[in-house]
């Protein structure tokens, strides 16, 4: 009998949500544990269970992987979500890693005290940059690669509902994805993650960005 | 008959230089296309090749792969260097990512002003977070995963060697390092690799930073 994935990492989104989002499309069920003191992260670093010193770190089959590609590679060539053939995964990957720096400028936000500049500069990369991309891939295909559901198509709803809070109607002038989204939220187990009271996080705020310098001892 | 994969980059180390490293180590020739001016890089965007604007990229397989890690990821696939099962293609991708920080934190030197602070910084988790992981997976083995050559073989003894032009003697306290680095350089290909006058860049001087700044538009 398998037993569930554990996530350790902070009570909030950062770079462990993608991997809640993989798991959760994957209708995998997982439990978490949060890093809420510096003594609990000590012990963790003691335990020797966190290979480079950092989360997130993931407890799955037996290993404590840590490095969130590393974590999403795993379940995505384990729940079949990356690409037929390896064509198909260097397509899945670009369109992954493209995103990622994407969602990662998002993520950033949170640290910054003068957000102004850096949503100007987001919204024109995702305007001009990124969306484009994947508003062409998504003409007649329902998914991003190959005619098959990937880790790819997961991150771009991610990225899209992440842009649409910070910029309401971006979507606009996006007509493919902004379809995509919609046929992406019929899934089940999408819908009830998006549902109040489910694993979904909020971004980073004040009180748990303070948490986390205080865990890693880090300067304000 | 394959045609060799040509490589769109600047004149310099940068994100291709691990693309270099690893082409070589899987003993595939390759032809490169060096970004002097900026009407070049401007003709590259034009031409629809560069998925997000960025290099680098590359021709493989009929392919414009763009983003470092989905060039990596399929070249390290096409020709066996990722591990041969799911479990070791975790175990090498979590040493590749953190290998792939710490080469960062490296490739960011020239872009700093006063770089005093951050090379105390690189000494310090190199010393601390990085090498400690690797010198303990090489205790015994002759490769990091699976006793078998991988990609993070290469990116390893792409960073020991970069870590050594900043930090003579930083493998001191490091034999099993030492010892690896020593056998990977016995590798026909990687010995030919590291002689003047292959296909290795030099590390990163003013030119090299002029340039880019030139070609991006960007002041100084």
């Amino acid at each position: 009998m398998s037993e569930k994935p554990v996530l350790y990492y902070f009570n909030a989104r950062g770079r462990m949500e993608t991997i809640r989002w993989l798991l959760t499309v994957a209708e995998v069920d997982f439990d978490e544990v949060f890093l809420t003191s510096r003594d609990q992260y000590l012990k963790l670093l003691e335990n020797g269970d966190l290979l480079f010193q950092q989360v997130p770190m993931v407890e799955i089959d037996g290993m404590k992987l840590v490095q969130t590609r590393a974590i999403l590679n795993y379940i995505a060539e384990k729940y079949n979500l990356h690409g037929k053939d390896l064509k198909d995964r260097a397509m899945i990957d670009m369109y992954s890693e493209g995103l990622m720096d994407l969602t990662q400028m998002i993520r950033l936000l949170s640290w910054l005290s003068d957000p102004k500049d850096q949503l100007e500069e987001i919204e024109k990369k995702a305007k001009e940059r990124y969306l484009p991309v994947f508003e062409k891939a998504l003409t007649g295909a329902v998914y991003l690669v190959g005619g098959k559901f990937s880790c790819a198509d997961v991150y771009l709803l991610e990225c899209t509902l992440m842009l649409e809070e910070s910029f309401v109607g971006i979507l606009k002038d996006f007509g493919n994805l902004k379809s995509f989204q919609g046929r992406m939220l019929q899934i089940p187990a999408v819908n009830r993650f998006l549902l109040p009271g489910s694993k979904r996080k909020l971004p980073f705020d004040q009180k748990s960005l303070a948490l986390a310098k205080q865990v890693f001892n880090m300067k304000s | 008959m394959c045609d060799k994969p040509v490589l769109y980059y600047f004149n310099g180390r940068g994100r291709m230089e691990s693309v270099r490293w690893l082409l070589t180590a899987a003993k595939v020739q390759f032809d490169e296309v060096l970004l002097t001016t900026r009407d070049q890089y401007l003709k590259l965007l034009d031409s629809g090749d560069l998925m997000f604007q960025q290099v680098p990229m590359v021709e493989i397989d009929g392919m414009k792969l763009v983003q470092t890690r989905a060039i990596l990821n399929y070249i390290a696939e096409k020709y066996s260097l990722q591990g041969k099962d799911l479990k070791d293609r975790a175990m090498v991708k979590m040493y590749s990512e953190g290998v792939m920080d710490l080469n960062e934190m490296i490739m960011m030197l020239p872009w700093i002003p006063d770089p005093k602070a951050k090379l105390e910084e690189i000494e310090k988790k190199a010393n601390e977070r990085y090498l400690p992981v690797f010198e303990k997976a090489l205790t015994g083995p002759v490769f990091l995963v699976g006793g078998k050559l991988s990609c993070a073989d290469v990116y390893l003894l792409e960073c020991t060697l970069m870590l050594e032009e900043k930090f003579a003697g930083i493998l001191a306290d490091f034999p099993n390092l030492k010892s690896f680095q020593g056998r990977m350089l016995q590798n026909d290909a990687i010995k030919e690799f590291v002689k003047p006058g292959s296909q290795r860049k030099p590390q990163p001087d003013d030119v090299y930073v002029k340039t880019v700044l030139e070609i991006f538009n960007m002041k100084t």
